[in-house]
């Protein structure tokens, strides 16, 4: 569980972080959006302690991250895969690290094995690995103490397909099995695959949190049948808002099921019904309307 | 499915902290664990045996003693070991590690306080080293008949001698806590400190301060393994409060303060 409350953080007369709360429950997978320079990283850093708040609070299980007496042992992080010891071998990186919060050197080799580090990987220095690669290691090294919450800062960075695939896989069963996930990416696709809640951040401030379901439920569902006017019909005599696409569809601004109702009703063939934007496209109108405001 | 299993959340909710003599062991271990840390190592101790061969080859025949060689190879133990002392703090902002070693701990003064018990405990294998070097010099000067061979060490000059060379390192610590930058930190550790006795041996009203706060000079008897006075103990104690515990109070406070990047 983390709790985010009202967190600000001022650089001078610059405010990196504006006033962001949010939650993130246990047994999901929170994505955490926002272009580059938007807070996400700052964020994270008070979260866990690195960067004191200029005001606003967050815990992570009700407590302040920095009272946790051995934090590694119930919060993983990866906050920058690049932030790791050049001249350290991989195997090396993670037993210092198993040192210091008191876990079995058996959990270094595990987690090696889990994240496909080989043997030989494992005895190369950090500075000669690829991106993908510390990722891996970042990664090993976030689970290595058995923790139930994540917080990841970019992790599927640098990451082949298989990789992104794996890591998914990863985090979806480390959420079913209730553990608590806050994951920041650019790839949109990929969060959209692996959330189940987003919180957006854009100029320091939340431009939408919630279910993900939900949020891109608002741009409503894009439909298509086989006759467009009586389809059109259909919608309106149900009350249901529509406009058109330039490609003949209908944008609806109602749940899939109203429109599939309406229409069943009418016995109408529909050929598309599906939510009418991704998380990209949500991404993109949230963050260029408030781009457009702090504009204006 | 089986390494998967392995991921799953179970976080234990009571976990003791890490215990601090743990800490220091490990930041010992970060000492020399890494190339670098390693090559230092390793040039202090090719020094340190390249001037006893020196000495064994020149020099006065009686200064070849145990205790003439533990002298010799104490210098540049003094002078490279307090590099490694700052490295090992300004490593972490230089190689960024420090994100992970303040994540997870998250009370910072616990990791300076590891750090500087990691440097007490390097700077006593040093002295180690020193005096396994200079006995090895000595049985060469006995074998070679070019010494007198004596063994002859005071406990004054030991104890005196471990002093230093922990006062020293301690300095580099201090130094790397409160500059949080490796060319940084050694360029002022070598020259402020040293600029300081320049200028107090110059400046004639500066040189009262000099006898009480400039290193070098408070150290001086203890270099030479004399027995010191009351007096001279008071300005060792007060050049060392100045040069190792301000900057290190100071460097605590910023470390405490800011924000790991």
């Amino acid at each position: 569980m983390i709790n985010v409350n009202r967190l600000n953080k001022r650089y001078g007369s610059h405010v990196a972080v504006d006033g962001v709360s949010f939650s993130c429950p246990p047994g999901t997978v929170t994505g955490f959006l926002g272009p580059n320079g938007a807070g996400k990283s700052t964020t994270m850093r008070m979260i866990v302690g690195l960067t004191p708040p200029s005001s606003g609070s967050a815990t992570v299980h009700g407590v302040p991250y920095r009272s946790l007496l051995n934090p590694a042992r119930q919060v993983g992080l990866l906050l920058d895969a690049s932030a790791q010891h050049a001249g350290r071998t991989g195997r090396e990186t993670l037993a210092v690290s198993a040192q210091t919060i008191g876990i079995g050197r058996h959990r270094v080799d595990e987690m090696l094995q889990l994240v496909s580090l080989s043997d030989a990987a494992a005895k190369r220095r950090v500075g000669n690995y690829s991106l993908g690669m510390r990722q891996r290691l970042g990664l090993a090294h976030a689970l290595l103490g058995g923790p139930d919450v994540l917080i990841l800062d970019e992790p599927a960075n640098g990451l082949d397909p298989d990789g992104i695939f794996w890591m998914r896989g990863l985090l979806r069963e480390f959420a079913d099995r209730g553990g608590t996930v806050l994951l920041s990416s650019h790839l949109l696709h990929e969060v959209e695959a692996v959330a189940d809640r987003l919180v957006v951040i854009n100029g320091g401030r939340i431009a939408a949190e919630g279910d993900k379901a939900e949020l891109l439920m608002s741009a409503g569902v894009r439909v298509r049948a086989k006759d467009g006017v009586a389809l059109k019909r259909a919608l309106a005599s149900a009350g249901i808002e529509t406009r058109a696409t330039s490609d003949g569809a209908l944008i609806a601004q109602a749940p899939a099921e109203a429109v599939g109702q309406a229409t069943a009703a009418e016995g109408i063939v529909l050929v598309e019904l599906h939510p009418a934007g991704g998380v990209e496209e949500l991404f993109m109108a949230l963050t260029a309307a408030n781009g457009a405001r702090e504009a204006a | 499915m089986e390494t998967t299993m392995q991921a799953q959340p179970r976080a234990t909710t009571r976990v003791a902290s890490p215990a601090v003599w743990r800490l220091a062991a490990t930041e010992l271990r970060k000492m020399v664990d890494t190339r670098a840390g390693i090559a230092l190592l390793g040039v202090i101790e090719l020094l340190v045996a390249a001037l006893v061969v020196v000495q064994l080859v020149t020099g006065r025949a009686e200064a070849r003693t145990f205790a003439g060689f533990f002298s010799t190879t104490l210098i540049p133990v003094s002078i490279l070991l307090p590099v490694l002392g700052i490295l090992s703090v300004t490593s972490e902002w230089s190689q960024r590690t420090a994100l992970t070693t303040f994540a997870l701990v998250p009370r910072r003064w616990r990791v300076l306080l590891s750090k500087a018990l990691a440097a007490g405990v390097l700077a006593l294998f040093a002295v180690c080293a020193c005096l396994a070097t200079a006995a090895a010099g000595n049985v060469f000067g006995i074998a070679l008949g070019r010494g007198n061979g004596s063994w002859h060490l005071t406990p004054t000059i030991l104890g005196e001698a471990m002093l230093m060379q922990l006062l020293f390192v301690l300095m580099g610590v201090a130094f790397g806590t409160l500059l949080q930058s490796s060319p940084l930190a050694i360029v002022v550790y070598f020259l402020i400190p040293n600029a300081w006795s320049v200028l107090g041996n110059l400046v004639a009203w500066l040189r009262s301060w000099a006898a009480w706060l400039d290193l070098n000079t408070t150290t001086g008897p203890l270099q030479q393994g004399a027995s010191l006075t009351g007096q001279s103990w008071a300005r060792v104690a007060a050049s060392a409060g100045l040069w190792v515990l301000v900057p290190l109070g100071l460097g605590l406070i910023r470390l405490i303060k800011g924000e790991v990047k």
